[in-house]
């Protein structure tokens, strides 16, 4: 046993959820502070832990250098939603102050290494990083800001894909996202997309799988249809790795698979062998 | 004409006109709404989707390039066809055929009627995300006028990856959503019985999608539904999509493509 990892009886007066954090995947009790230095990878199964957008920011850009654009455009409640659980309007805008990110993608300008870049980040605890209506502008603002500023785009995915309280208008983002995606391609610009877990539904069916590269964080869920959904629908057990980054890599629609320690490293080598 | 007594359809009861197995099929629109079609198969690098379809066709004059989920009538065909569930092939053979369009200068007829993409593990391997996404980008810049007509289920991302274009009509009975009703209603309320709820709730009919600023153009249906008279309902179809090509027809192309892309910009922008 590592000195990281909890002892099987842990002392009983101590306060569990102050000092350890619990891997997500393998369950194993990590040290907060390992957790934090790690970046939130699991030192004992390489889980890449999801993480907030401001901290993403954090990792990938230079220090102070990003900039929130479109910080104004938020949701949208087109179709007046309400569900079982209630007002949708409602629990975006709890989600909004919890989170302090008014949408689903945190949008700005930075630098990467001293490169300038557009960035786009997405927040998985915002409704489960669905892309609504706020999310779609602020992403095809993002884009054409990089088209004035003739700098490359990067998108981080973390989301389960389309936002259902938003109907059709949400549907339509990815489409609406694509068409700024293709006008930034069109400019000779570069776009890298990085999915990280997890990217399914609408937006891995839009804008996270068209990057110049589609680059992954290791075991990653990446994919379209979900796993019970096609489970129902071929009636057989899909393997543990289904969907995983590695497997999406082997069947040939990622790049590169970079771990998260690696990746500032390697957007700013890419972006070199771009032209920036 | 039939506009009063379909006006007291509540949503869900249009989705059974939508899903009805009668209901006009892509075979049908080549055989009563095109003079010629050619099919053309494969998209070239695995195999030849039976769940989307297209080739040359010929309409009132007007030649084009048709593309169109299939629905089958009868189990057998339906099998065949996939209940128009398309795989990545399918609109990666769409792709092909709409750049072959492009090349020689002909509009592209997307007829749009699909439960959804097809949710496969095979089509997960085979890319069915970026298949789609990949369209959606392409379509956007297509330099040749483009028409859809969401002719009964627009099924989420498996229609959008053929409905991307500058001027999207939608039959009366026709719904096109983000998630079917019985997803929506499993997922929301925990409850698939509440589908009738979830439909009206999620705002799929064509009135609703006209009133969001989704599509341009409601095309009426017989009474009864387009089932009811197949003939007459191609025939409105038929008169629509040759206005929308006369139109658009006029444009020149870059501003065609223009217009499109403001036209999804500003979708969602409130
Ligand atoms: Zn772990």
């Amino acid at each position: 046993m590592s000195w990281f990892e909890k002892p099987a009886e842990a002392p009983a007066r101590v306060p569990t959820e102050a000092i350890w954090a619990v891997c997500p995947s393998c369950k194993a009790y990590v040290a907060k502070e390992v957790w934090r230095a790690a970046d939130k990878v699991c030192p004992k199964c390489n889980y890449h832990d999801r993480l907030s957008c401001r901290e993403r920011v954090a990792l990938l850009t230079d220090a102070g250098s990003f900039k929130e654009l479109n910080a104004a455009v938020s949701f949208n409640d087109p179709l007046k939603f309400t569900d079982a659980s209630g007002a949708y309007a409602a629990k975006a805008k709890a989600t909004a102050e919890k989170t302090g990110v008014g949408e689903s993608v945190l949008t700005g300008t930075a630098t990467i290494e001293g490169v300038p870049v557009v960035l786009g980040v997405m927040d998985f605890r915002f409704l489960g990083g669905s892309l609504g209506s706020g999310t779609g502008e602020r992403i095809l603002l993002a884009a054409e800001k990089a088209v004035e500023l003739k700098r490359p785009l990067i998108i981080v995915s973390a989301s389960g894909g389309a936002r259902m309280h938003e109907g059709i208008v949400s549907l339509m983002q990815m489409a609406k996202t694509c068409a700024a995606i293709a006008r930034l391609k069109e400019a000779g610009l570069p776009y890298l997309s990085l999915l990280t877990d997890p990217t399914t539904g609408g937006v891995s069916a839009s804008y996270a799988m068209v990057g110049d590269l589609n680059i992954a964080e290791p075991k990653a869920l990446i994919g379209f249809a979900g796993r019970r959904v096609i489970e129902q629908t071929i009636k057989q057990k899909l393997p543990d790795d289904f969907q995983t980054a590695e497997y999406t890599m082997a069947h040939g629609f990622v790049d590169r698979i970079v771990p998260r320690k690696e990746l500032k490293g390697f957007l700013a080598k890419v972006l070199k062998y771009a032209g920036f | 004409m039939a506009k009063k007594t379909q006006k007291k359809l509540s949503p869900w009861e249009i989705v059974q006109i939508a899903r009805h197995a009668e209901r006009p099929n892509i075979a049908d629109y080549t055989r009563l709404m095109c003079e010629d079609f050619v099919e053309l198969h494969g998209d070239r690098l695995f195999g030849d989707d039976r769940g989307l379809i297209g080739g040359f066709a010929t309409i009132g004059g007007e030649r084009v390039m048709l593309i169109g989920h299939r629905k089958g009538r009868g189990v057998e065909e339906n099998i065949e066809a996939n209940f128009g569930m398309a795989s990545p092939e399918g609109y990666r053979k769409a792709m092909r055929l709409m750049r072959l369009a492009e090349k020689y200068g002909l509009p592209v007829v997307s007829l749009v009627d699909t439960p959804g993409a097809y949710p496969g593990s095979e089509a997960e391997a085979r890319g069915q995300a970026e298949a789609i996404a990949h369209n959606l980008e392409f379509m956007s810049t297509l330099k040749t006028p483009v028409v859809i007509v969401v002719t009964g289920e627009g099924g989420s991302g498996g229609a959008l990856g053929i409905a991307v274009g500058d001027r999207i009509l939608m039959l009366e009975n026709a719904v096109y959503s983000v998630i079917s009703p019985e997803g929506c209603a499993s997922i929301l309320w925990r409850d698939g019985t509440k589908a009738a709820l979830a439909a009206e709730t999620l705002k799929i009919t064509a009135d609703s999608l006209k009133g969001l600023g989704v599509i341009d153009e409601i095309v009426p249906e017989p009474e009864g539904g387009a089932h009811a008279d197949v003939a007459q309902a191609v025939a409105a179809v038929r008169k629509a999509v040759l206005a929308s090509l006369s139109a658009l027809k006029k444009v020149p192309v870059a501003e065609l493509v223009d217009r499109r892309y403001a036209k999804f910009a500003a979708m969602g922008r409130f």
